[in-house]
This record gives structure tokens, sequence and C-alpha cells, in this order.
């Protein structure tokens, strides 16, 4: 993948921020490229959020620089504020207004947007979003997943043209987070740089054109999806036996796999799908081999972090 | 900046318009008061005058006071609620969101009072106003209004919870009792008296009841005048830097 970094839309440089004596940023530099999706991947309490609200003005940092969209976070924040837009870890949204009541409020509060355009504006987010339906009821009623939506969707408003999405899948079900990235990467095509974070490794692999990796207050990584993944174990099958023995024959039956002799487990390098899986388990019967224990294991969070820092990531939390 | 007030305002109508107790509390409550004084206890009361004459200016402070929890609770809200985060993050005027509470309250102040003063009429109030009395009035209850609004949006600011904010804002309606809102200070024990004599409302009653009875004294007026606008600049002041730390 080509990253676009002609023209920066968010740089920061040494960032700091504590919060009392708890050092929250400890020296953050990262650049955004215009157009593009960087993920911020880290355990809760790695200082992701902190990093958003710093980036969007929220939050005033104890030290470092940032620009957002050509201005300076500290000195300009009127116009760093009118050329984003930010969607927070808790939707929100105004409970007691409905749906489009919520889109009308924002276009009101936006300078830029002419009186007669808002109408239109309104109904075609309803439309995309797929919240014509519920546009009437108040917002206390929604679900999760269509106040996530419908956060996304005032946040649009005014189009603006960088967006902070904090975990905007965290807690959502699997069809309403595949509904959130398809609408992320609509965004992106229209030109939008997007600065997500997350705590999912496949929600950075799937949306991000470069992840950075955030542990306590430090990036311990940056690169492309690809790049970080490299670093780490890939989708593999693990196999657990009940005797050594066991092992050993199946040890020699695949020649690329890593064994754990403690745990009596054989990892073997699969991409997880049905034929590669039935490979495995033919060869196994071919020697009459049976394993106790038989799992599909995918590269996560943990994983990146294990091969990164050597802890895993609720030991990072703490 | 206006407009953006403008916008708060009309959001805040729509919470009342789907929550309409806390504005139904805050208009009928008083117009009770007034049944429950001027029916029940005004015989025993010996203040000189017809008792719906002396105790509908009281009612009327009683009115504005009356409405104020509810402000600190849903300014509290606001604040604990992530929409205020939203609102944080855009190019607005900050405080737009505090003016639009400030305006519906005194809003609702003014509804509160018409309907107070319309049911007093009927239950044989009399006040010898002129026209020039009532705009004075009008005023007066205006600035109270808007004193006590902003007073109450920054108790609001500071409480944790919406459920404390609306505790804290008990003592300003308890208040007028202390005053001479229902009787006459001089009536009162002592203590009491010296307290209810020296509070800020009862130069604000006093000066009301001076209006409507036609005759305003001037120092009243100046009293009260003065301490609607030292609670506004407190309020506005308090708000603003809660609202800022908050921020």
């Amino acid at each position: 993948m080509v990253v676009r970094m002609t023209n920066s839309a968010i740089t920061a440089s040494g960032l700091r921020k504590a919060f009392g004596d708890k050092v929250v940023l400890d020296g953050i530099d990262l650049e955004v490229g215009e157009g593009s999706i960087f993920s911020l991947l880290g355990p809760n309490g790695s200082g992701k959020t902190t990093t958003v609200n710093v980036l969007s003005t929220l939050t005033k940092a104890d030290g470092g620089t940032v620009r957002v969209a050509g201005h300076d976070v500290a000195t300009d924040a009127r116009a760093v504020r009118a050329a984003i837009g930010v969607t927070g870890q808790f939707a929100a949204v105004d409970e007691l207004l409905t749906g489009r009541e919520n889109l009308q409020l924002m276009v009101d509060l936006n300078r830029r947007i002419h009186a007669g355009d808002g109408k239109r504006i309104v109904t075609e987010l309803l439309e995309r979003f797929d919240l014509v339906e519920s546009a009437g009821k108040p917002a206390s009623t929604y679900s999760g997943g269509m106040r996530r939506k419908l956060d996304l969707a005032m946040t649009l408003v005014g189009d603006p043209r960088i967006i902070f999405l904090d975990e905007p899948t965290t807690g959502l079900d699997p069809r309403s987070r595949r509904t959130m990235w398809s609408i992320i990467r609509d965004l992106v095509a229209g030109g939008v740089t997007v600065f997500l974070t997350t705590q999912y490794l496949e929600e950075a692999d799937q949306l991000a054109d470069r992840v950075a990796v955030l542990d306590q207050g430090h990036l311990v990584a940056q690169g492309t999806p690809d790049e970080l993944k490299r670093q780490i174990a890939g989708t593999h099958v693990r196999l657990r036996f009940t005797t050594a023995a066991e092992l050993d024959a199946a040890a020699r039956l695949f020649p690329e796999s890593t064994r754990d002799d403690e745990a009596l487990t054989l990892r073997v390098p699969s991409d997880g799908g049905t034929a590669s899986l039935r490979a495995v388990l033919d060869r196994l019967d071919e020697y009459s081999l049976g394993a106790e224990e038989f799992s599909v294991h995918r590269p996560d969070l943990d994983d990146v972090f294990l091969a990164l820092t050597g802890r895993t990531t609720e030991v990072a939390a703490k | 900046m206006k407009a953006h007030s403008m916008v708060m305002l009309r959001r805040n109508f729509k919470h009342i318009a789907r929550n309409p107790t806390t504005v139904f509390n805050a208009v009928l409550m008083p117009v009770v008061m007034l049944f429950m004084f001027v029916y029940m206890f005004g015989d025993a009361f010996s203040v000189g005058v017809d008792y719906v004459d002396y105790a509908t200016p009281g009612l009327i402070l009683l009115a504005v006071c009356y409405g104020l929890g509810s402000v600190a609770t849903s300014v509290n809200s606001d604040m604990t609620k992530g929409v205020i985060n939203r609102f944080k993050v855009m190019d607005i005027s900050r405080g737009a969101v505090l003016t639009g509470h400030v305006i519906a309250s005194v809003l609702t102040n003014l509804l509160a009072i018409a309907a107070l003063v319309g049911v007093a009429l009927l239950l044989g109030f009399d006040p010898s106003a002129s026209v020039l009395d009532w705009l004075g009035l009008l005023g007066i209850v205006a600035l109270l209004g808007v004193a006590l609004a902003w007073f109450t949006v920054a108790l609001g600011l500071a409480a944790k919870t919406p459920e404390t904010a609306g505790m804290a804002a008990v003592p300003l309606v308890m208040l007028p009792f202390f005053s001479s809102a229902i009787v006459p200070a001089e009536t009162m024990g002592p203590g009491l008296r010296e307290f209810a004599q020296y509070q800020p409302f009862t130069p604000i009653i006093e000066t009301l009841r001076g209006l409507l009875g036609g005759s305003p004294a001037g120092s009243d007026v100046i009293v009260a005048i003065a301490w609607c606008a030292g609670i506004a600049v407190l309020g506005y002041v308090w708000a603003s830097a809660t609202f800022t730390k908050r921020a």
C-alpha cells in the first residue's frame, strides 16, 4: 500500500502529559498522512484516549507540539476544532433528543453550513447510516450500535477533513463492527483522514495504513500492519498431546512447527482455512496420532504485546 | 455567540417538552402554595392588609426559587454525559450551553409568575401598581431570575452527580421561608428575625411588595438591585471558572 505522506494531517512531537504524578504520555512522536487511516493500538490504560484528547484540543499537553490540519492545537484551538470531528469512546449524543434532532443540532451549531442545506444534510446522513426508521425516536431508545452510528453521523456534519475515532467498535457485536468498518473505509475513500484507536489487532489490520503500538505512554512500535505482524507469530493451529512421545512423533511430521515441551503443545503455522486444517488432521490420521486438544489461534493484541514488550496486556494495564 | 445560545435554548425547550414534569412542578407548586397560605393559614396571620396582597409578592420570589432545582440537575447531567465533550471539541462559543440553561430558567420563572399572579387576581389580589410599577416588577424579577439561574448553574457544575446537584439547590428553595415572604420579619423570634431582615431575599420581596402596592421604597430597590447584581456576578464568575475546569 502506498502511504501518502506528501502532506501531514496530524503531526505530534515530544508529546507529554501527566495527571498528578502519573505520567500518561511520555514523549509521543507521530505523523499521519492526509487521507490515510492511522491506528493507535494499545490495551486499556495505555494512554490512547489521552492522546486523542490532546490531539483534539480537549486536553492541554504538558509538553511537545501538535499540529492538526496545519494549526497548532495550543495556540489555535478554534481553527483545529473547525477542521476536525471527534467521536469519543462513549456516544456523545443527546439522549432526550431524537436522532434527527441530534443531527439538526449539529447543523445549527456549524458556522459553515448555509441554512438552506441543513435539511438535506440531515436526511442524507440518516439514509447513509441506515437510521431513517428510528429518526423520530429519542436516542435513549437506541441500541449500542445505533447510538454509535448516530454519534459518528453527528461527527460528520459539516464534512470535517480529519476525524478522530476513539475505540469506535468497543462493545459492538460483530455485525455492527463490520458495518462500522465499511463506514470508515468509505470515509477515507472520500479523502478524509482518520485517526483511530483500538484494542483489536484485527481492526488495525483491517483498516489502517499505519499502526502505532502504545504501551504505558510510549510508542513501542510503528509501521504498516504487515510490518507489525512480521514481528509476531502468524495464525497457527495449536495441538495438545497427552504424552511426550506423541509430541515427539507429531513434531517430526510438521518440521516448520514449534513445540512447547512443558505444555505438551505443538504450534503449526496455518492460514486457518478449512483446506489447511484438513491437511493437518489428515497428516495426524495418517500416522495414527490423535491430539487431545485442537485450536486455531489468530494473533491478537496480546501476541503483539508479548512480542514487543515481553509482557501480556493484563500486566501492561497495571 | 448569540445564535449558538439560541440553538442551545431550543435544545433546552425540547428537553422540557420531552420531560414536562419539571416545568409543570415549577408552575404548579407556587399556585398550590398560594392556595395553602391564603386559604389555610391566611386568617391566622395578622399582617395589617389582606393576606393575599401580602403573600403574593413573597410567592413571586418563591416561584423563581422553585424552578431552580431542576436547573441544577439538568446542568449537571449535561456535564456528566458525553454530549458536552462533543460541544467542547466543536468550534462553538463555549458558554452557549450554559446561557441556554439560564434563558430557559428565566422563561420558566416568568411563566410560573404569570400563572401565580393570574390565580392571585382570581383570589382577590388587588395590586395598585401603575404600568411603570409593573415594568419595574418585570425588570426586578428578570434580574433576580438571571442572577439565581447563574448561581444555580454554578451549583450544578460544582456538584459531582445530578442527585447532589438537586440537593445543592434546596437551600435556595428554603431561603424564602426565612424572609418576609410569608410573614413580616418583625413577628419572628430573636435571631431568626435578624436573619430574615438582612438576608438578600427580604429587600427583594419588599421591593416587589412596594411596586405592587404602587409605592416602592427607594432604599429597598437599591439594596435589591445590588444583591441581584452581586449574586449574578458571583454566579457567572463561579460558573465560568468551574466550566473551564471541568472542560
